[in-house]
């Protein structure tokens, strides 16, 4: 039953990666943007998060109603006001862009909050947990992080193939000169596809904050989670984007089976497996 | 009769040439009118340079934008700490053996961040890094995650003497610096540096005029990590000091040397200079203000990435048509 356990447990530690993750594929899956400030994101999101909780009184998780929209226009902002001019010239300037954005987010965090660690407290649902057959035991909190990872896959499979905004996402995917020539109007829908980006971030983020302490310098590692997922489960496939997540998080627990200082190499070593293995990730989608 | 002949140096690079003597004399001198303060600072100017240089090699001619540059500067520092704490091999082989160290490793890593393709490989190159950091953190005789220090004994391998050995890292440090530039400089000449310069213009043209891209960015990518771990050695030989947070840091030894090269212009020799100056004049004046500076050269960066992607010196190469490092061929007819 040992091996079972590490699997459960592994499989929901994947569904927060899922989140982090979701994102980031996105913002590639629609304009090939690699987003280097993509963790320093999610952590920025768990600082406001701590800022609306603070000051209003609300728990983390209703404190949404207000870090969502506020992280769906920041993306929507720093796509049209500052991406969309990198997305012509190679590959240098969207990634050392998004590269001063991550600095720039992690030096303004740490002037402004301060090095100290900190966490959002949800209550009495961070310790319960479900007794299953065989003495396992499942956390309650990491199973609606899971859930709450299913469900975004899910709405954003919908909100793709579904919708009219979501049928244009996928011709500017495909070609965005020849979406552009059928009327499309690119430079919006890059500055939508990055706020809607941000509202799984700003999720990811406070859903990660309060389970795990975090300090401004949370981010970098955030992201290289995130990017594993991702490639892993192959570029632009949403789906993949998730069994990517779950695949690093049972790697994750095997590794930290054996020893806790593992946990990370472990899943570092999966993620470089399958690069060597299977370079285009497990389930590939989108041409590179 | 009219013929033509191959020039490459200029007017700015004849006097560029001349000036560099008494500004050398003036950095060789200053262990004997500086305080050990001077020398840390100009030391570290030296080997920043250095690693701007290897980066712009990088990312700015192969084309091979690499952040995990860091893993060689760990690899490189780790390396030497060994050599010398542990098989107690002399100083001075150890800094070679520990840039052929990372040299070496960096071979069986090409062969996995080498399947990636533009920002991919850039994180890719990260996770490397990740991982060296993770593993030398389970190096106990290392001192595992705390780090580990020099000991007395191989310092006075040295000098007994504390200042004549910070003379001695200083005038190693410089001398290191100047040999990578010259390295980077000389490469660029050579018939190399051609299929860099083409490289970095167009990829698939140079491709397609015979241009073996693989193996020239193979070549620049160990070539460049070798160096970088010599560097990395030198730098924790001034700090007597090294853990895995600190070696294999992400910010200290990729994100300051982007900004840099950025700022300064990607893609030429001059460029990584510029950008050397403005960051220690921003470091140097915003001192008291703890990390302002960092945010101050992040949003200098955007700002010369999104208005002068060319960055300072490409603004000036543009306007002027100054070059001080000569590796331009220009025909000159001469009747």
């Amino acid at each position: 039953m040992e091996w079972l356990n590490i699997l459960i447990q592994g499989c929901l530690l994947g569904g927060i990666y899922a989140l982090f993750a979701i994102g980031l594929s996105l913002s590639f899956g629609i304009m090939r943007l690699v987003n280097i400030a993509h963790g320093d994101l999610i952590i920025l999101s768990a600082y406001a998060a701590l800022v609306v909780t603070q000051q209003t009184g609300l728990d983390p998780i209703s404190s949404l109603v207000i870090v969502v929209p506020v992280m769906f226009g920041l993306g929507y902002a720093v796509q049209r006001g500052l991406l969309n001019f990198t997305l012509t010239g190679g590959l240098l300037p969207p990634l050392l862009v998004t590269f001063g954005i991550s600095i720039i987010i992690q030096n303004g965090l740490l002037q402004v909050f301060g090095a100290y660690t900190r966490r959002l407290q949800e209550g009495a649902i961070e310790t319960a947990s479900l007794q299953l057959p065989g003495g396992i035991s499942v956390g309650v909190y990491p199973l609606i992080v899971f859930v709450v990872a299913l469900v975004s896959v899910g709405s954003l499979q919908l909100l793709f193939y579904r919708t009219g905004i979501g049928r244009a996402f996928r011709a500017v995917s495909d070609d965005a000169d020849t979406a552009e020539l059928m009327g499309i109007d690119n430079r919006k829908l890059y500055a939508l596809a990055l706020g809607i980006a941000m509202i799984f971030t700003a999720i990811a983020g406070v859903l990660f904050a309060i389970r795990t302490i975090f300090d401004p310098s949370s981010g970098p590692i955030r992201l290289i989670l995130a990017f594993e997922a991702v490639i892993i489960g192959g570029l632009g496939n949403i789906w993949g984007t998730l069994a990517g997540g779950v695949l690093l998080g049972v790697s994750q627990a095997i590794g930290a089976a054996l020893s806790p200082t593992w946990q990370i190499l472990a899943g570092h070593i999966a993620f470089l497996i399958v690069l060597i293995v299977r370079p285009s990730g497990l389930f590939p989608r989108t041409r590179d | 009769m009219q013929t033509e002949r191959v020039e490459r140096a200029t007017k700015a690079s004849r006097i560029a040439a001349v000036a560099i003597v008494p500004f050398l004399a003036v950095l060789a001198s200053l262990p004997w009118w500086g305080d050990s303060g001077d020398m840390r600072l100009v030391g570290e100017m030296a080997y920043y340079l250095a690693l701007a240089q290897l980066w712009n090699l990088l990312a700015g001619y192969a084309g091979l934008a690499s952040v995990g540059q860091q893993a060689y500067v760990g690899l490189g520092g780790y390396a030497f700490f060994y050599m010398t704490g542990v098989l107690n091999i002399n100083v001075y082989p150890a800094f070679i053996l520990a840039g052929l160290f990372a040299g070496l490793m960096s071979i069986p890593v090409s062969f996995a961040v080498f399947r990636l393709r533009g920002a991919y490989f850039a994180i890719g190159t990260w996770v490397v890094s990740e991982v060296f950091a993770l593993s030398a953190s389970l190096i106990t005789v290392m001192g595992g995650g705390a780090g580990t220090s020099l000991t007395p004994a191989i310092l006075r391998e040295i000098s007994a003497n504390r200042s004549s050995r910070e003379t001695i890292i200083y005038f190693a440090t410089l001398a290191s610096s100047i040999i990578v530039c010259a390295v980077v400089y000389f490469l660029l000449r050579s018939r190399h540096g051609l299929a860099l310069t083409a490289i970095r213009d167009s990829e698939p043209a140079s491709a397609s005029l015979g241009v073996n891209t693989f193996r020239t960015k193979l070549l620049i990518y160990v070539a460049t990590a070798a160096c970088t771990g010599l560097i990395g050695g030198l730098i924790f030989l001034q700090k007597l000091r090294i853990s895995p947070e600190a070696g294999f840091s992400l910010n200290d030894w990729t994100v300051v040397v982007i900004f840099m090269v950025v700022i300064g212009g990607i893609g030429t020799i001059e460029g990584p200079f510029v950008g050397l100056i403005v960051y220690f004049v921003l470091r140097e004046f915003l001192a008291d203000y703890g990390s302002i500076y960092l945010i101050f050269m992040g949003a200098l960066a955007i700002g010369v990435m999104l208005l002068a992607p060319a960055g300072i010196w490409g603004f000036v190469l543009q306007r002027y048509g100054l070059q001080l490092f000569p590796i331009q061929r220009r025909l000159v007819v001469v009747s």
